[in-house]
């Protein structure tokens, strides 16, 4: 059998796609956070907390209405994305004009209420979610067993993230986004309802963590800590992209995936830390992160 | 006026005579402190469960002897040994605390048992698991409760080799409580005939396990044993069922399982595991009654094994404080291992010198959905494992209380 540094090679073939998996997640979820940053300049803590809230919501979907998974993957994300929108107007609309500290701040405050009310409720255990019945099974690729849920995954993150850099670069509405950040006075003068677009993006933002909180549900328990686990490793992922950069964000999340996965196989204990070597390095070498402009 | 004063005076003799009676009791309250994993992983296995159990056992105490004040407190350790060692010294130096109890986490169990010893204080682990804490980390401050990694290792382990599973490979949490069921389960593997092709150490806590799985899979060994807990046990049993490994013929050993990871999975994916507690709800008439009364105040949620054992042992501590008539966690625990203990949760027992407690020891499987006559009706019991065979022979633990 072929061996590279002693790992036989449908070990290693089987973690980069593993690997690719994880990044999806990664991607998906530092693609909201980048999408929030770039635009309305706020870093949204809250994140975490809004994927959990994705997943439970997807839970109740199907235990208190019995819709299922794919009504879940359209409802969750717009229930999330609402009551993500209801948090913009509240409180958010008004620390734009502050330091970047205080929307940090806010957001931290608010996951940790989230997150304290859906333990206390639910307990931390966690809740079962099954995988949908049309994406049970998998696929036997010779070096590994592919779950046909976990290649949706990669699918659907693909066309999301994407779509998301489309809309945002090529289209006239994202051109009106990116001009709103740069100069929002100017924009408003040309007729366009700056505030209510900012509040649409968060919106969506937040929708993009809702959509990946489903999308999690099967393969991880439903879980009140689930995001707070996750969204420390999403923001070295878009620390390492550069803030902001919706395709730094896409492409540093696969690529860190696969990197991850590799140390599990080399080096498994120092899986949960690589992200963070790398991230300094990238840090000492490169501050603005690897697709940053500023 | 002479009747108040009178009346002050016959208390001031009341609260003297009553200190005189209990000179030896500090601050003349017994101060009992739960510290677990409040929120996070372990926290439905533990957490607000063992304080209520904790509140139990000295409520039911008090109905029966009312001679002395007791307090519960608790505190949340998140499963890092800093911290647990950080609340521990602040409760025995300022708060008045005299004995800890529960203890999950291993890590921060071994660093509070130390504590508990430099103070002279007393120590009951109830869902701490590490079998050293009565092998080479004994002290004569520290009782053992509810089970330990040895006990699992041999009632899971040798079962399963017996019944074929005699090729093993290991999925372990890298801290001190993985590694130490990892070491007594190959153990047990080894000394029946069985062979480890490999192990695997996954960073603690986990969600995604799956290429950890994968590693197990390309292993080809018959057993993978899942030398973690809680919610790192019910994600790999989850992720285990999406790659096909049971379907492809290997099978998983949940080596410790608590009856909330059960509940978690839902009997769909948790029917047929194999693994070893000391005690479970539906055992007979008196733990039924008991765990009753506990739901009832707990929303409906049937005790852990480790919530279970909190109750047993703060029961106990509490008869050996009203016998020793002191609350030094030294003498106390002195006393605990001379009194024989009975409760309603693991019957009559006993704690041997190196601070284990010593009760029958269940093997347990999942039943099928079809078989669960409603909520909370998880388990059949396989076999029962007599109490002086369940732990560990005290000569081979290394505890240097016990002189060989």
């Amino acid at each position: 059998m072929t061996e590279i540094f002693g790992k036989p090679l449908p070990v290693i073939m089987g973690q980069l796609l593993i690997g690719l998996i994880n990044g999806s997640f990664y991607a998906l979820l530092s693609l909201g956070l980048a999408v929030i940053f770039g635009l309305l300049n706020i870093i949204n803590f809250t994140h975490g907390a809004q994927y959990m809230m994705g997943a439970f919501a997807a839970y109740f979907l199907l235990n208190k209405l019995g819709l299922n998974y794919w009504w879940a993957l359209v409802l969750a994300p717009l229930a999330v994305g609402a009551t993500g929108v209801v948090i913009e107007r509240l409180m958010l609309s008004r620390l734009y004009k502050l330091d970047h500290l205080y929307g940090l701040l806010l957001t931290f405050g608010i996951a940790l209420v989230i997150q304290g009310a859906f333990r206390h409720e639910f307990g931390s255990a966690g809740l079962p979610y099954s995988i949908p019945a049309l994406l049970e099974g998998g696929q036997n690729l010779g070096f590994m067993f592919l779950p046909n849920y976990r290649a949706w995954v990669i699918f659907a993150s693909l066309v999301v993230c994407l779509g998301t850099w489309f809309v945002i670069e090529r289209t006239k509405l994202g051109a009106y986004l990116r001009a709103a950040t740069e100069n929002p006075a100017m924009v408003q003068a040309f007729g366009i309802n700056v505030p209510r677009m900012i509040t649409l993006t968060y919106g969506f933002g937040v929708a993009l963590a809702g959509l990946a909180g489903v999308m999690a549900a099967p393969i991880y328990q439903v879980n009140p800590l689930m995001g707070a686990d996750t969204i420390i490793v999403v923001f070295a992922v878009v620390v390492i992209g550069g803030m902001g950069s919706i395709m730094g964000a896409v492409v540093t999340g696969f690529g860190l995936g696969v990197i991850e996965g590799l140390t599990k196989v080399f080096y498994p204990e120092a899986s949960n830390t690589v992200i963070f070597v790398i991230m300094a390095i990238v840090l000492m070498i490169r501050p603005q992160g690897l697709f940053g402009s500023r | 006026m002479t009747f108040k004063r009178k009346l002050i005076s016959t208390a001031a003799m009341l609260a003297l005579s009553a200190g005189a009676a209990h000179a030896q009791i500090s601050g003349n309250v017994v101060k009992i402190g739960v510290l677990n994993d409040q929120s996070g992983t372990y926290a439905d296995l533990a957490g607000p469960g063992s304080t209520l159990a904790a509140k139990m056992a000295v409520e039911d105490f008090m109905a029966k002897d009312k001679s002395l004040k007791i307090e519960v407190v608790f505190a949340d350790h998140q499963n890092k040994p800093d911290v647990g060692s950080q609340i521990a010294r602040k409760w025995f130096d300022s708060d008045g605390v005299d004995v800890i109890v529960d203890l999950p986490t291993s890590s921060v169990a071994l660093a509070v048992n130390q504590v508990a010893k430099e103070k002279g204080k007393a120590a009951i682990i109830s869902t701490g698991a590490s079998s050293d804490l009565t092998g080479k980390a004994c002290t004569p401050n520290t009782v053992h409760w509810t089970y330990d990694t040895w006990q699992l290792a041999n009632g899971t382990g040798s079962a399963i080799v017996k019944t074929g599973g005699d090729t093993w490979f290991f999925l372990t949490a890298d801290y001190a409580f993985g590694h130490a069921l990892e070491r007594d389960t190959e153990a047990v593997v080894v000394k029946s005939g069985g062979k480890v092709l490999g192990k695997v150490r996954h960073p603690f806590p986990s969600s995604d396990f799956s290429s950890f799985l994968l590693q197990a899979q390309a292993s080809k060994a018959k057993i993978i044993g899942l030398a973690n807990a809680g919610a790192d046990t019910t994600n790999a049993i989850k992720q285990a069922a999406e790659f096909g490994i049971v379907k492809g013929g290997q099978n998983l050993a949940g080596l410790l399982v608590f009856l909330t990871d059960v509940h978690a999975l839902g009997l769909e994916k948790a029917q047929g595991l194999i693994f070893t507690e000391s005690f479970y709800w539906d055992l007979n008439d008196k733990t039924r009654e008991w765990s009753k009364r506990y739901a009832a105040r707990h929303g409906g949620k049937m005790p852990s094994m480790g919530q279970a054992g909190v109750y047993a042992g703060v029961l106990h501590y509490l008869k050996a404080v009203a016998a020793a008539k002191t609350d030094d966690g030294t003498k106390v625990v002195a006393k605990m291992k001379e009194l024989p203990t009975d409760d309603p949760l693991f019957g009559k027992g006993k704690i041997r010198a190196d601070g284990r407690k010593i009760h029958d020891s269940y093997l347990f499987e999942v039943k099928k959905p079809s078989e669960s006559k409603g909520p909370w009706d998880y388990y059949k019991l396989r076999a029962t494992v007599p109490a002086d065979q369940a732990f560990r022979p005290m000569e081979q633990g290394d505890c240097p209380l016990v002189k060989k």
